[in-house]
């Protein structure tokens, strides 16, 4: 009886020690979910959900501190994603939050511009070049089409593009089957 | 001569539709008044167009140059002058407008000096550029710059060459009356792909029911000074496929997600050969290709076609029919439908098939996949398209993917035995363009993750150095009033405090001088450590040179001060 005891006792201490130990040693620097829901977020750091970018956003649903509704440019298919790896229900897009857009970039009228490097401060991947009165352009290979440039510009110059369908960007569409006609 | 031939699996046996245009002798298709011509012939950069509107260009004249390596130039099919660099429509599926140089013709059809290339002679490298600045592309149909099949890579030589007369797909007849007519051009172009890839085992695969092509070939190949092959191979769609036809004639399969180079292969059409041979021996860049016009026409047969004809020229020419239902770039099986009849003849163009009911009924209405898995029976690649569809419909693309959706050659096999009509293809081009979208949009957002958190970075960083610096500042600001302040100190009373009290802002001072040295230290390039005593040599000559010349500068200084 006391053997057995003390053999479980034995054992006990030892997986006790070993687990202590990987819990320190092998220890997961940051939020694996986090990374993994920040993978599915478009990246446009635009604010929209009311964290300052996608990354805060990702760690705040990873800590059940947001919703997964609130990313516009992921649209319906980003939330269905996160449904998926959350393993919650697909719920409708807030719409305070933003209506989804079609995909644009930012176009600065180069005649108005005064140069004031408001937009190169609110841009959030740098995607904007110019100095101090000199014009400013956006380098549209980089900008995601946040939007966060256009309110800053005291003199309205910068507008949004959708970008339009040209040959690099033609998809095929989904065929479309003609099902039998009841009546 | 008697080669073992091997099969692959699958496939069908389409009605060949042939004799229609392979009994008339080509033709040469009339100078038309414009050329419209595409500067993205070819898979890979656009070219970039080096003339200006209102320029007058001579026929072989580079218009656009290649832009990167896998690119190809693109030259005026004629001479001219340069009417518009602007959107037009192109043929492709979409009708969708892309950059084109619009030629004004002059009639005079002038040349520009030809040099044929002593390619023996060359560098492989100068030669290849050579080539992709006369325009080289597979003219099989996938429109691949040439000059980069050319190049035999890290390998340095690649065994076998194969060349494909093929030719499987119903109705095109265009390789056929090219191996009829040149032959010798030909290999004359198989020798120069011989050279450069430095092929041992040359194969010359061509489905017999071209006997003339066949009897015109094994006659050149005689003539010849190395030895080539010309193989029979049965009729069997897709048999003319690059994959397919490599199975046949030596048995080895391209692994999933291989190139047929990566088993010592590789695979070009008659008339890339053909083209070849007429720039490396006439100095003619590829300003034109033979074009079936077959279908719904009055007098179907081949032509010699100018790149930029609009292909409403050479449907006139071979006789327009009342009941047109639709045109066709390539054959019934993988051919696109062209939105309009003026859009132009381009390097890929080699049929223009003309539709009408009788020839090409509509199809019947798609009914829901019963999961026969008849296209799984036809399919030459050896995947489940009943599968594919399944996934592709539901938009559950991973899945597709690993179920090899990019093995998929779009031969149109399945949807050809499809009992419900289904358009399988368009299916597998729909989950295919959708992946590669999605896959640019990964990479857009990845950029944008990287870009933002190094913005992030950096004004973090910003931060802390304002913040030093402006600590630094205060600890200066302070420093200097407590200089001052010592000597204005009265000897008397509470001196020894004041003292204390600079003693501890200099320890303090000296504290940050020390920190900040450790801190140059730090940042100071490490390359010195560990170097070879030649080099630290070579640094002492130039630390004892700093020195000297530091020397000389603060002596004529000093000489200066003194009176």
């Amino acid at each position: 009886m006391l053997a057995a005891l003390l053999v479980m006792v034995g054992i006990a201490v030892v997986i006790g020690l070993v687990l202590g130990w990987s819990a320190i040693r092998l220890k997961v620097e940051g939020n694996p979910l986090a990374e993994k829901i920040d993978a599915i977020l478009p990246q446009t750091q635009c604010g929209q959900c009311g964290f300052p970018g996608c990354r805060p956003y990702a760690e705040a649903i990873a800590k059940g501190e947001a919703d997964i509704n609130q990313c516009p440019p992921g649209g319906e298919e980003g939330m269905k994603k996160l449904a998926d790896l959350l393993g919650v229900d697909p719920k409708p897009l807030d719409e305070s939050h933003g209506a989804p857009k079609p995909k644009s970039v930012a176009f600065i009228d180069e005649q108005t511009c005064i140069g004031c490097t408001l937009c190169i401060q609110a841009c959030p991947v740098d995607a904007i070049v110019g100095a101090a009165k000199q014009m400013h352009t956006i380098v549209a290979a980089e900008c995601t089409g946040c939007e966060l440039c256009v309110p800053p510009c005291p003199v309205d110059c910068i507008s949004m593009v959708p970008i339009a369908e040209d040959l690099p960007h033609w998809k095929w569409k989904h065929p479309v089957i003609m099902m039998k006609r009841v009546a | 001569m008697s080669r073992t031939l091997f099969t692959f699996k699958g496939g069908v046996h389409p009605p060949e539709h042939k004799t229609e245009s392979n009994t008339q002798p080509i033709h040469s298709a009339p100078l038309p008044r414009h050329l419209v011509i595409p500067l993205s012939q070819h898979i890979g950069n656009p070219a970039k167009p080096v003339v200006n509107v209102g320029d007058l260009v001579r026929k072989g004249q580079m218009i656009a140059a290649a832009d990167g390596y896998i690119s190809a130039a693109v030259h005026a099919s004629s001479s001219g002058t340069v009417t518009a660099i602007d959107m037009q429509a192109v043929p492709h599926i979409s009708g969708l407008h892309d950059l084109c140089i619009t030629l004004e013709t002059d009639g005079r059809d002038e040349w520009i000096e030809r040099t044929p290339l002593d390619y023996l002679a060359m560098a492989p490298t100068e030669l290849r550029m050579q080539l992709r600045d006369m325009g080289l592309a597979g003219l099989g149909g996938a429109v691949f710059p040439s000059a980069v099949k050319l190049d035999p890579g890290a390998a340095h030589f690649c065994p076998t060459l194969i060349i494909n007369g093929g030719e499987c797909e119903p109705w095109i007849t265009c390789d056929d009356l090219l191996m009829r007519h040149h032959a010798d051009d030909i290999l004359q172009g198989v020798a120069v792909m011989r050279h450069l890839l430095g092929s041992t085992e040359i194969l010359i695969g061509i489905e017999d029911n071209k006997s003339e092509a066949i009897a015109a070939m094994q006659a050149a190949a005689t003539r010849m000074d190395f030895a080539v092959e010309i193989v029979p191979v049965p009729a069997h769609y897709p048999g003319g496929g690059a994959k397919q036809m490599i199975q046949v004639l030596t048995g080895k399969e391209v692994p999933s997600g291989k190139l047929s180079t990566d088993i010592g292969i590789q695979v070009f059409n008659v008339g890339t050969a053909h083209a070849l041979a007429r720039a490396v021996h006439h100095g003619e860049p590829l300003i034109s290709r033979l074009v079936t016009v077959t279908g719904h026409v009055q007098r179907p047969q081949n032509f010699e076609v100018l790149i930029g004809t609009p292909m409403r020229t050479l449907i006139t020419l071979a006789g327009e029919r009342d009941g047109t239902t639709g045109v066709l770039m390539g054959g019934p099986m993988m051919g696109v439908p062209m939105p309009s009849l003026d859009v132009p003849v381009v390097k890929a163009t080699n049929c223009v098939l003309v539709k009408s009911a009788e020839l090409f009924p509509p199809l019947p209405r798609a009914m829901p996949c019963i999961r026969c898995t008849r296209c799984a029976d036809a399919c030459p690649a050896e995947l489940q398209p009943q599968e594919l569809f399944r996934f592709a419909k539901a938009g559950d693309f991973g899945r597709a993917q690993e179920y090899h959706l990019f093995d998929c050659i779009e031969c149109g096999c399945c949807s050809y035995v499809c009992p419900s009509h289904i358009p399988l293809v368009d299916y597998y081009r729909y989950a295919k363009s959708e992946i590669w979208a999605r896959e640019k949009e990964k990479r857009a957002s990845d950029l944008a993750r990287e870009r933002h958190e190094f913005r992030q970075f950096r004004i973090e960083r910003e931060k802390k150095e304002k913040a030093e610096k402006l600590a630094a500042k205060a600890h200066a600001a302070r420093a200097h009033a407590a200089q001052e302040q010592t000597p204005r100190t009265e000897p008397g009373a509470g001196e020894g405090a004041a003292s204390s009290e600079a003693d501890a802002r200099k320890a303090l001072i000296a504290a940050a001088i020390a920190r900040a040295q450790a801190k140059k230290a730090e940042v100071a390039p490490k390359n010195t450590d560990n170097v070879s005593p030649a080099t630290q040599r070579e640094i002492e000559e130039i630390e004892a040179r700093r020195a000297k010349i530091r020397e000389l500068a603060r002596k004529p200084l000093e000489s200066e001060e003194k009176p």
